[in-house]
């Protein structure tokens, strides 16, 4: 008379606690909540293009030579065409072929600067929080307080214009403007975590500072982490941008996109496809990412 | 239905769209409020009780969710069919909700005097082209004072933040009686309160309920609570109602297995334990069972249970159940 | 049945804490959580705690468990000195008292699966070897009339009850002596409280654990504690075995709460001390009125109530009230009792 539901496997089918089926049912629930607004898949579809041609830049691109050391006076200042879609700029190079090789360095920036500060900001931040009230607390937060509050391109700028021009200390400019807002990020919700219950069993039972701040905290800050990565990576694409703009990134002959609209600006209004495009191409990655972004949150906060 | 008959819903159905398919939370409810009456809906969570009275001010959210199916008639008119005017008037003149959580229903930058005033003002905008402010000022300390609160010039002034869990409880009942209104819901009233306070906001829903002669509908997961402060109570499982009675007669006599599984959960202060609760889970509202929604969980389900829903039929005078064991 | 028969598991002695909140011109502000509180629990007993808010049943709780160091007093387990903070405690020390929260949403990590969450225990406190870990994870789970395959689900993807559920199971990991439980089933429905109810009961049974429960919720105080202690701001009031608590509550707070408890039936009905109506909101422990500090609220207040704090006096075997009612006058006689 008495039934064992209580008893009875809620998984109807065994196969259903398999580690595969629970991965892919993730996958399914994640594409659900993502693709529910329009602009984010198409602002996944931009994310993935562009990076595709980054990769593939050389087999891709009209003239991969283009953005090398390349002249051609012949086809200089051509308007955009069947030949070159984009046009050509005052030496004969195809714009469009440069516009996508300069995604390359963009996306590189954007990889190696998340890939420092995301970490570095994340632990700090993480370390201020649960430290909360104590030196350490005080130390890493006036350190990043005052990052902050320097005017980030001219901090950039700044670090940019001491060391040499060139890519890799375009890269350490921002990265060293960048960890402070994961910082601040990562300690607001680490000091909230940190009070709540299921930290605090865990703490009474003894476990070590390790576990607490990166088994139990860490956990539960990773959402907003991850939308602001996929945020980030379009503007941190714009401040590389403005530092080429300036001339401090890429030096020529590789191509820089802000690098690209600050050359043609000279020529407008006639040759006005020398500085549009490149500012097109910018705006697409920036609006292409953020999108994405937008739908990196839906998916990561409709799974709570 | 006759005069008497204030709201009624008909067979309600409302589902909500999720990853998989539809949850199809409400199965045909039934549910009906006379004028004057004091109504209790006693269900536990995810049973659908918020969602029944969210349909009724149509306040679900607009993207995830559809009624397939089903009526609500209020004085004669589906509220469901209500064009957004009829239903403003609707809302600011005829139903109001009295939410569970204060906190959350307050909003926190703003005074209550401005709070107040805004709902004041809009119920009378659709009569009055411009109100004055001390016509506004006045009405709202009137409505304060109804509802006992101490020196209610100086509360109209104060932000939700300086005042306890009891009188904000008591602003949003102020709120929702400050014009005249033939029917008040209250979600849960007090539940996130202390016992003692919840004692005294349902007295005063009592008295108010009693003074100014309003319908209330009283949602609650305490059956004690509905027991003394309601005239009839309707019992909800997983979207449907299972058993409906005046409210003395159902804890004399309750049919509904369900109902029996709850009364016998419920603590008495009289001692002797408790029973064992209910086995089972809620259905996964995205594969609901078929038929009785509280088949498998049954001690007496039979075969026949998986047919086709139960009824609401009349096993007593006034005593509704929806159980095919019971008609036999 | 129980080893120690019946002596006391566990000791508090004038336990205070206060938390301080500011300072004015007169010095530092305390709230004062716990203002002087005693009481015992016996082995296999389960000690319930009542009171509203700000009557400091919680603190108790959590200074109990470690989560606060005392401001002053004892606290003995076993006859050994606990009052301070778990950090401080010693492992055998954390391993035998346990709690479980009010609301199973906050306190399981909603980013860790059931496995993580039992692991932890488990690799803490006891030797299990890496390989019979899951087993001794399905075992505590069957206790707790949980299936396996929860180990793979996390919190968010299982109801109220079932987390509970799990709270307990990972309070169990380490064997326990005493398992502090602070209003576990008030989130709860009506049916889901009463399996966990149940539940708790068995284990106790099974395992012979001692509990110290605490509830706003009398009704199932009187069905889960075999002695019962009512507290308000900070003291308490009443302490009496759970049956005699109900038919001959002495102190006039406890007569007013148990009035004011909605009930089904009508026996319950009958049982009810009359009607003793709530006045006014509850003060808070930070402005605690003088004397004794339930006076303002007080139906039978007389001139002393608002001077003089009233001390704890047994009226009858295990039967303790605070109140000057009570008091035994200077020619031996007592007071008048209702």
């Amino acid at each position: 008379m008495i039934n064992k539901n209580s008893l009875k496997s809620t998984v109807e089918k065994p196969h259903e606690a398999g580690r595969w089926y629970r991965f892919w049912d993730r996958i399914s629930r994640y594409w659900y909540s993502f693709s529910r607004n329009k602009l984010s898949v198409m602002g996944l579809a931009i994310v993935v293009l562009v990076i595709m041609l980054a990769i593939f830049a050389p087999f891709v691109t009209p003239y991969p030579e283009h953005a090398g050391p390349f002249v051609d006076y012949k086809n200089a200042s051509q308007p955009p065409s069947v030949k070159h879609w984009l046009g050509t700029d005052p030496i004969g190079r195809d714009i469009f072929s440069r516009i996508i090789f300069a995604f390359r360095g963009a996306l590189v920036m954007a990889i190696v600067v998340l890939a420092i500060t995301v970490p570095v900001g994340t632990i700090l931040g993480l370390l201020a929080g649960y430290y909360r009230g104590t030196i350490i607390d005080t130390i890493i937060m006036r350190i990043s307080d005052i990052f902050l509050s320097v005017p980030s391109l001219v901090l950039a700028l700044a670090i940019a214009a001491v060391l040499k021009p060139n890519l890799m200390n375009s890269m350490i400019a921002v990265t060293a403007m960048w960890w402070p807002w994961y910082t601040r990020l990562v300690y607001g919700m680490a000091t909230s975590i940190r009070n709540e219950y299921f930290v605090i069993a865990a703490e009474l039972n003894g476990a070590s500072r390790f576990h607490i701040i990166f088994r139990e905290i860490l956990p539960n800050c990773l959402s907003p982490i991850f939308t602001k990565m996929a945020l980030d990576v379009g503007w941190v694409i714009l401040i590389g941008a403005s530092l080429s703009f300036v001339g401090l990134g890429e030096q020529p002959p590789t191509p820089a996109l802000g690098q690209m609209v600050s050359d043609g600006a000279k020529y407008l209004p006639q040759l006005w496809w020398l500085s549009v495009f490149p500012a097109l191409a910018i705006v697409l990655v920036i609006l292409g990412f953020n999108f994405f972004g937008d739908g990196i949150r839906d998916m990561l906060e409709s799974s709570r | 239905m006759d005069d008497k008959t204030l709201l009624e819903i008909k067979d309600l159905h409302v589902w909500y769209k999720v990853y998989g398919g539809y949850l199809k939370v409400l199965h045909g409810v039934n549910f009906l409020v006379h004028k004057g009456e004091r109504v209790g809906l006693v269900g536990e969570a995810g049973c659908g009780k918020t969602t029944t009275m969210k349909s009724i001010l149509r306040i679900l959210p607009p993207g995830d969710s559809c009624i397939p199916k089903g009526e609500i008639v209020y004085k004669g008119k589906d509220i469901l069919k209500m064009s957004f005017s009829e239903l403003q008037k609707l809302r600011s003149k005829e139903i109001a909700m009295i939410f569970q959580d204060p906190t959350a229903a307050l909003n926190p930058v703003f005074t209550i005097g401005a709070q107040i005033g805004d709902i004041i003002r809009y119920s009378l905008a659709l009569e009055e082209k411009r109100v004055r402010k001390e016509k506004i000022k006045a009405l709202s300390a009137r409505a304060l004072k109804e509802v006992y609160m101490p020196d209610p010039e100086r509360i109209l002034t104060n932000y939700p933040f300086q005042l306890s869990g009891g009188m904000r409880q008591r602003v949003c009942i102020a709120m929702s009686i400050s014009s005249p209104r033939n029917l008040l819901i209250a979600d849960e009233p007090g539940t996130s309160l202390d016992v003692t306070i919840q004692d005294q906001i349902l007295r005063l829903l009592r008295e108010i309920v009693e003074k100014l002669d309003t319908s209330i509908i009283l949602i609650t997961h305490s059956l004690g609570v509905a027991r003394e402060m309601t005239d009839r109570i309707y019992v909800m499982y997983a979207g449907t109602i299972v058993e409906t009675a005046p409210a003395k007669d159902l804890f004399k006599n309750p049919v509904h297995p369900y109902t029996r599984g709850l009364v016998a959960s419920v603590p008495k202060i009289s001692g002797g334990g408790i029973a064992k609760g209910i086995p089972g889970r809620i259905p996964d509202y995205l594969n609901p069972p078929p038929g009785c929604r509280f088949q498998p969980r049954c001690e007496y389900a039979t075969p026949s249970c998986q047919e086709k829903p139960p009824q609401l039929f009349e096993i007593d005078k006034d005593h509704f159940v929806a159980c095919y064991l019971a008609q036999r | 049945m129980t080893q120690q028969g019946n002596s006391e598991i566990l000791k508090v002695v004038n336990l205070k804490k206060y938390f301080r909140i500011g300072k004015d011109k007169r010095g530092p502000i305390y709230v004062r959580a716990v203002d002087g509180v005693s009481f015992n629990v016996k082995y296999g007993e389960t000690l319930g705690l009542v009171g509203e808010s700000g009557s400091g049943k919680s603190t108790i709780a959590y200074t109990v468990v470690g989560m606060y160091r005392p401001t002053s007093g004892q606290i003995l387990f076993k006859d050994q000195n606990i009052g301070m903070e778990a950090a401080r405690r010693p492992l055998s020390l954390k391993k035998e008292i346990q709690i479980v929260f009010q609301d199973p949403g906050s306190s399981l990590n909603p980013r860790q699966t059931i496995e993580q969450i039992l692991t932890l225990p488990l690799r803490l406190h006891t030797q299990t070897p890496k390989r019979q870990l899951r087993e001794k994870m399905v075992e505590l789970l069957e206790k707790v009339e949980l299936p396996p395959d929860y180990l793979y689900k996390s919190p968010p993807s299982i109801g109220g009850g079932e987390k509970q559920m799990v709270a307990i199971a990972r309070a169990l990991a380490p064997n326990p002596s005493l398992i502090v439980l602070d209003e576990p089933t008030s989130a709860l429905d009506v049916s889901v409280q009463a399996k966990i109810i149940n539940k708790l009961i068995d284990l106790q049974k099974e395992l012979s654990l001692t509990y110290l429960f605490i509830t706003h919720d009398l009704s199932l105080m009187r069905n889960v504690a075999s002695r019962i202690a009512i507290m308000y701001l900070g003291k308490i009031c009443e302490v009496a075995d759970a049956s005699t608590f109900f038919e001959k509550p002495l102190h006039p707070y406890t007569q007013m709460l148990i009035s004011s408890v909605p009930v089904v039936t009508e026996e319950e009905e009958k049982l009810k001390p009359k009607k003793v109506v709530s006045i006014g909101e509850i003060p808070s422990p930070v402005n605690v009125p003088p004397g004794c500090s339930f006076h303002l609220r007080c139906p039978y207040k007389m001139p002393i109530c608002s001077e003089v704090d009233p001390e704890m006096v047994e009226v009858s075997p295990e039967h303790i009230v605070r109140c000057h009612l009570f008091e035994k006058q200077e020619s031996g006689k007592e007071g008048n009792s209702l």
